[in-house]
Formats: structure tokens, sequence, C-alpha cells
């Protein structure tokens, strides 16, 4: 292949690299008015008043907006594909604010400092209420989160809104207890992954405009411009033919900006004023005003035979959604789809699930969207299980992985496709030094060094529901234009997307023209999320590009006077299989475009996935860890991934380090913490860490291969699987070092030396 | 008030308010290769170099800018440029939005140091942070730069 398979750099990569205007804040106009928000200071309250009379009157104040200007029309920030799963229980701005920095008013003025001024002059007198702060104290507490009667969803989700659920969640095959009861050994343990921002460089940020015929320009720092656009349709009742949303670069995303954050308020501004409007949210909005990764507890049970086959697995989950029920009910299904056909030797398992309303900032989705947590538990009990049976825990994995063709108890009959993991596992191994090593070795009078594993499975795209369209046009000078929805966000879906356009059109990549992520032109796409982009958007990219194959051949067979069968693709033009006749692209655009033949040659496809097929990670990870004062050093990361066909290797190993990274930050430095007011007290990077340089060890990437045949040319997903092992490897390595079995991510060294006190 | 200073070798007369902060006059002067991200001098993505050595610009008032020699990106297109094609070519800019002021300190650690271990490079880079790659991209694209192993 010439260029699928190759680490070809990204179409942007220059660009964005030598800082080039081309986010969204360099698009914006010069005379965009600022957007600025007033925000709760209280958890939870009711609004009595606002006097907005001397910030009005200040010059340069264009307009200020309160619950009493919006549409009393309640809608979901979750960007998922319609009818949304997330339930519709936030209006642009209300009488109740849900959390500390929920909004209150939208400030529009001519600068900065303006539109902070007026935001002082804003008098709100509110009727403070009692918060629910606990999770695991939301379901029946006497606050009410949501006590409003017009919260609706689109179908069951299992909310029970007066008991603070906003979604609950059972899935079951066979007897549970009664296989327990014949197990030889039963291991239990409640685990505690904790709420993670996602801290991508770029904040939120969106500006918004009139265009020439009235309608609604925005453009966003998205990963979901077509649903930004049925957001704002529903949430600023006006139709969506009227609004276009365009996501220029991306400063990162990872989940958080599949969530709506910012868009609607500038847009009301414009619609309120018919000018331009900015809206920037600063780090400590991005951090305590926007959504994190679900915080949960999971109380997960595993029976097991002599032999170490698991048979029955039991997960109960509590998640905590925060003020607003964003992605709440598919984060809370997924900790279960996405562990539980793992190990697919089970005679029975149960999931019971509820996410509940707390008054804290909303959860939403992050990279690995709940296989993270779920994988954390999961994971963290099957080590204590091998050490129960005295297995080395690489064994018991080995032992009960699916296989090819093998179907697993929760997944109604669907066969496994592809797998390297067991190769994954073996090679991982080897290059930690597995054997050597496992599971400790003293390194000095204090220091100990120890290594643990975990393996993890995700899904690619969503099975019957994510689809994708493409287009692929032949230009009149015998280039291509690739139109697709989907939403580069650095992940360099852009490029890999034209080289599967390049393989099949047999063409460089040079002369494909790509044109993305605008609702105005593109075809439509749900937007990167999901683990899709390669999977589903790949494959739709493949149909179109084979289809405009066969009418560039059909065509040019025709204007040559021969038969379809005998011309083949010769670089930029078609020849016959003799070789005495050709016809170049160029030609065959003229001939189709602009002269007589009045047909230009498009390929077009919609392409959605029966299945999700799993990518795999095993990993491995070597702490030191000291025992006077638990501090612990990461030495070496692992991961060995099964993506099936890698389509751009170096793309590939960037978004695996990337992601082992984020998993590092999770495991032992990252936690969204609040004070006993609601009041989030990580609001800057003083305060929640993100792993710098010197925090990541060296972390080392290795592919295993595999084919998947319903993916473009044998290729699964990576963008989240790479998330999920670090926590539980991490925490095995760390118990294995010390003894220290730490279930509340992430794992500090104070907690390490507390344990190791006891 | 006014201030004289030269950016990217330019002799320049501004007009900026006493309490803004040179990353924002060097954005609302066209400089949009600046970037800020935390508002709490963490992230570097601000990094200009000032008398040539690397500052963050969003720590520093405009009106300390007087008199000094202002280096952005947009100043160094060919050494810029020539590190970047190795960034790029590991994928390790990725959204590319910490990349400028990333570039900026590895261009001014080149002057600074020579022949610099791997420790030393990390060392002189972790006020740099980035999100997406993890950093051994980074650090793979640095060692190719400066020809070390």
């Amino acid at each position: 292949m010439k260029s699928v398979g190759h680490s070809i750099r990204k179409i942007d990569g220059m660009a964005i690299a030598t800082g080039k205007p081309v986010y969204t804040e360099d698009l914006a106009m010069d005379n965009a008015l600022v957007v600025k928000i007033l925000r709760s200071p209280h958890a939870y309250a009711k609004i009595r008043s606002i006097d907005l009379s001397k910030a009005e009157s200040l010059e340069g104040v264009e307009c200020i907006l309160t619950y009493k200007d919006v549409p009393n029309v309640r809608f979901t920030l979750a960007g998922q594909s319609y009818p949304e799963p997330s339930p519709y229980d936030r209006l642009i701005l209300d009488q109740i604010v849900r959390y500390v920095g929920d909004e209150v008013a939208i400030i529009a003025a001519v600068d900065e400092k303006t539109a902070q001024l007026a935001m002082k002059r804003i008098k709100v007198e509110y009727e403070v209420m009692e918060p629910v702060l606990d999770f695991e104290q939301a379901i029946g507490h006497s606050s009410i989160v949501h006590p409003e009667e017009d919260l609706s969803c689109n179908f069951e989700i299992g909310l029970n809104k007066e008991k603070n659920i906003a979604s609950s969640y059972h899935e079951e095959v066979g007897d549970v207890e009664e296989e327990l009861k014949r197990c030889a050994v039963v291991v239990e343990d409640v685990y505690y992954p904790q709420a993670q921002a996602h801290t991508m460089m770029e904040t939120y940020r969106a500006f918004s405009y009139l265009d020439h015929t009235g309608r609604l320009i925005v453009v966003s720092s998205t990963q979901v411009p077509f649903h930004i656009r049925r957001q704002l349709a529903r949430a600023l009742q006006i139709p969506a033919s009227k609004i276009r949303v365009i996501k220029p670069r991306i400063g990162g995303g990872f989940g958080g900006k599949q969530t709506g954050a910012g868009d609607v308020f500038a847009a009301l501004v414009t619609l309120k004023t018919g000018k331009p409007a900015l809206i920037i949210y600063d780090r400590k909005e991005t951090f305590t005003c926007t959504t994190s990764r679900h915080a949960m507890r999971l109380r997960v049970k595993l029976g097991a035979d002599q032999d170490g086959i698991i048979r029955a697995i039991d997960m109960q989950v509590l998640s905590d959604t925060g003020a607003y029920g964003e992605h709440a009910p598919t984060v809370l299904g997924c900790v279960g789809h996405y562990t539980l056909p793992l190990y697919n030797k089970t005679r029975a398992v149960r999931f019971d699930g509820h996410a509940v309303y707390t008054n804290k900032m909303p959860a939403g989705a992050f990279r690995g969207y709940g296989a993270t947590q779920g994988t954390f538990a999961l994971e963290s009990i099957v080590n204590k299980l091998a050490e129960r049976l005295k297995l080395d825990p690489t064994e018991i994995r080995l032992k009960n992985i699916s296989k090819v063709g093998e179907t697993f108890l929760t997944g109604q009959g669907v066969m496994l496709g592809s797998t390297s993991l067991d190769q994954c596992i073996v090679r991982g191994k080897e290059l930690i030094g597995w054997d050597e090593k496992f599971p400790r070795r003293e390194v000095g009078p204090n220091k100990v060094r120890a290594v643990g594993m975990a393996i993890t499975m995700q899904g690619s795209g969503i099975a019957n529901i994510g689809t994708a369209s493409a287009e692929i046009r032949l230009n009149d000078d015998g280039n291509f234009t690739l139109l697709t929805g989907a939403t580069d966000m650095g992940t360099g879906c852009d490029t890999i997307l034209s080289q599967m356009a390049a393989e099949i059109l047999e063409i460089p990549m040079e002369i494909i023209i790509v044109n993305a992520g605008d609702t105005d032109t593109s075809p439509y796409d749900p937007g990167s999320y999901a683990s899709s982009t390669t999977y589903v958007a790949g494959t739709a990219v493949v149909k179109a590009a084979e289809e405009l194959k066969s009418k560039i051949l059909a065509q040019s067979a025709a204007f040559l006077g021969v038969s379809r069968e005998d011309v083949e693709l010769n670089g930029l033009a078609v020849r016959t299989l003799s070789g005495d006749q050709e016809i170049s692209f160029a030609k065959l655009a003229e001939l189709t475009i602009l002269g007589t033949g009045k047909l230009q040659l498009v390929g077009y496809a919609t392409h959605g996935s029966e299945v999700s097929p799993p990518p795999y990670v095993a990993g491995f990870a070597e702490v030191e860890v000291d025992r006077e004062t638990g501090k612990v050093d990461l030495i070496d990361y692992v991961a060995v991934i099964d993506c099936g066909t890698v389509i751009n290797p170096n793309l590939a190993r960037i978004q695996a380090e990337g992601g082992i990274a984020q998993g590092i930050g999770m495991a032992l430095y990252e936690q969204v913490r609040y004070d006993e007011l609601g009041k989030m007290a990580t609001n800057t990077f003083m305060q929640y860490k993100i792993p710098t340089r010197k925090d990541v060890g060296k972390v080392r990437i290795e592919f295993e291969v595999s084919y998947e045949p319903t993916g473009p040319f044998g290729a699964k997903s990576i963008g989240e699987v790479v998330a999920n092992t670090p926590p539980p490897a991490i925490s095995h390595a760390i118990y294995n070092a010390v003894g220290v079995r730490e279930n509340h991510l992430p794992i500090t060294p104070e907690k390490v030396f507390l344990g190791m006190q006891k | 008030m006014q201030i004289e200073l030269t950016i990217n070798e330019k002799a320049v007369k501004w007009e900026v308010a006493f309490d803004e902060l040179l990353a924002d006059t060097l954005r609302s002067h066209g400089f949009l290769s600046i970037k800020t991200a935390c508002d709490t001098s963490c992230c570097g993505l601000c990094t200009v170099w000032i008398d040539g050595k690397s500052r963050l610009s969003c720590s520093i008032l405009s009106l300390q800018a007087h008199g000094k020699k202002i280096t952005t990106i947009e100043g160094l297109p060919k050494e810029a440029e020539e590190f970047a094609q190795i960034l790029s070519a590991e994928g390790a800019e990725q959204c590319g939005f910490c990349s400028p002021g990333f570039i900026m300190s590895v261009l001014a650690m080149k002057n600074e140091l020579v022949n610099p271990s791997e420790e030393e490079i990390i060392h002189y880079l972790t006020g740099n942070l980035c999100r997406c790659t993890g950093y051994m991209g980074q650090l793979r694209a640095i060692k190719t730069f400066l020809g070390v192993a």
C-alpha cells in the first residue's frame, strides 16, 4: 500500500505547529462583542431577584440576559445522535442554579473590561438551599436537584428525579448468585475512580455572527458540529436550517468538546443584538463550569473455579453525573459494555448501576467513557483473584480472554472478529521484563521496584447508531475534494481519511483537498467521539472512493471507446489494459464537467456498522516506591496495542502515548476536588496537577496488528482504549511494591504512606 | 501609554494600557501564534523571547517590554520550520495549540545548552505543558533536531 500504513505527516501539521492563525479565536472578528457569564456562588439556590440597572447603564454594555430572556425549553448539551439518551434537563439560564459556577446572567459588551465591570455591578439575591454534595448520599437526599416538572427524556433511561437518579441501568445473564456459590474462589472489593478534568490546552470557545441571509453562523471549538447545530436549534427555538456550525482547527478535546459549552450564550447574544459575539472560557471556567470524567463507586464481585477460569462477574456502579445529566446513561452503560466482554468464560454476569444528580459541576464525556472507570475496577479485582489463586496475573488473563469467533454472555451473539490481545500480553511481558521483575525487587535500603499490569478494550464507533457520510469529487482541474463531517481535533483524521481515499483512488494525497467539519458543506457525521472516526467515517470514505473509482473507470472507458473491463488506473490517468490508449484525470474532468459530458463524477457513501469491534491494550507498569515517604515514581510503562491495521503508525503512536499519559495522570496525580460548600478547590493548574514531562517516566508503545474484517483496511479504533490501563496497572505495581491496595484514585504519596502504616 | 520596542527585528511604538499583559498586546497586534491557556504562569504556551531569553508573555506587563527586543515564532520562520518539520514528522504536534510556545523554548534551549542530556532536555522544558502527546514524541523530535542520541 502506498498511503495506508505509512507515517505521513498531518496535512495541517506545519500550520498549527508554527502558530498560523487557524483556531477559533484567531478567526473571530475584531469587532465581536465580548461575552461573559455571571455564575452562581452557591451550590444550590433559587434566584429571588436580579438587579441589572447599575450594569446596563454602563457605556459599552450591549445586553445582559437572565433566565427571563431565554426560551423555556429544556435541552441537553450532550453531543449525541438524535434522539439523545441524555435527559433534557437544562435551560440556557434557569431560575434555579445547581452548582457553583452555574450560569446566572449573560453579559455582552464592547470589550472585556466593560463586561467584567458590568458583571460586578449586577446584584443577585439568592435563596440558598441545602446542596447534595456527596454522591453516595444523593439517592433519597432531602434536596432534589431537579424538582422541575418539565424535565424530559427521549426514551426510558431509568430516570427518577425525586430520588436524584438521572439514569439506571440493569443487565443480567444467568444467575450470578448461584454461580458465585459454585465458584471455588470469590473476591470482591469497592473502587473509587475520581472525577478527572480534560484540560485540553485550548479552552472552550466559540464566536457567532449573522451571515448575508440572516442565518446564524457559529464557529466553535467542538468535536460535534452537527450535534451543536441541533442543540442550538432546540435551545434557541429556531430552525436548524437557520444555523451553520463550523469547526476550525481545535486545540484538543478528549471528549470534553463532545458536550456544548458557551456556544449557546454567544449565539443568543448574536440573535438578540444582531452583532458578532465571542465567548472564551478562561482556564478557571474550563475547570469549574464545563464537565469532567464521572466519579464513580464500583462494587465488584468475581467468582472463579480452581483453575482460575472466571465464571461470574457482578458489578454494581454508582456514577456521579453532577448537576446535569450529560452523558449520564451512556457512560454508565459503557462501564459494563467495555469490560464484561473481556472475559467470556463466564456463566453469569450482572450489571446494576445508577447515575445520580448532585450539586457539583456536571460530568460528561471523557476519553474512555466509562470503560476507564470499569477497567480500573475489573482489572484490579482480577489482579486480586490472581494473587488469591497464586496464578501469574498475565496467565490468568490468557486463560480467560475472548478469542476470534467467540461470543460473550451480554453480547447478543455477536462474534469477535479480530483480536491479538494474547500476543499483546505476551509481548508486553517481554518488553517490561515481567519474568525477572514480578512482583518486586529491592533496589536500595528504602526503595523497592515492582511491576503491575492490566488489559482493556473499548469499541469502534457505536453499533447501529453512529453513521458517517463522505463524498469525494473529481474536480474540474483533475484534483479531488474529500468532504467529510469528521472533526479533526488534533487527532489527524483529516490526514488519515485522505490516506484512505488516496489508497483506493491510487493518487497522491497532495491532490486531495479536504473540506471537513462544516454543517453547510459536510455530509453528516456525528463527530469525532466514541472511537468512531477511523472505523466508521473511514469506511464511509473507502466506500465513497470506491464508488468514484468505479465511475472514473466506466466514464473513461466510454470516452476511450472500450469496455469497462479493459481499463485500469495508471497514475493520474486511466489507460487500456493493452496500454495503447490513455485519458488523464484532467482530461476526464474537462470532458465530464466543462464540456459535453455534463456529469461531474462524485462518489458518495453513508456507513454505519452493526458491530463495534474492540481494540485492545495490554498495559504494564514498573514503579519505584520510597518506603519512607510513599512517593511513587513511574519508571517504565509499556503498552502493546491491537487496533487492527495501523493506518498511520506515527499518529497512532502519539495517540497512544498521550492516552497513556492521561491515564498516568488519573492513576497518580489528578483529582477534581470540592470544598465542604461545593466550591471546586482545583480550579487552576496550580492545584490540579496534570503530568509534566518529568512525571510520565518512559512510555513505550508497540502494536500487535490484527485484521478486523469489518474495518477499513482492517482497522479498528485507538483514540480511547489507550487511556484505560494505567490506573489498574500502576495500582497493581504499587501493591506489589509495598502491599498497599489503594482503591481511591489518585494514588498519592500520602495514601501510600498511610497505607504502609496500617 | 506608549512603549517602544523591537518586535522580530522591527522597531515599533505601541499604545498600551498600564495593566495590559504582553501576551494580549502581541495578539492584538496580529501575532496570533501567541496562545494562552492557564492564567497562572503554568503552561508555557505563551513563550516568547525577550532579549533572546525565553519568557512567559502572559506574566509580563507590556510596559516592561519597553526598550526590549521581543521575538515571536513569526520572527524565526526558518528555525521554527526546521524543527516543526521534525516535530510533525513524528506526529508530535498533535493539536498544535502548545507547539509555538514549545518550539520557542526548544530553540532557546538549543542556543543555551551544549549537547544536553535527556535529563537536561526534560528539565529545561518542564514548564511547557502538553495534554495530547504524553511528551515522548516531542523528546524524539528534539533528539533528532539536536543530533543527540
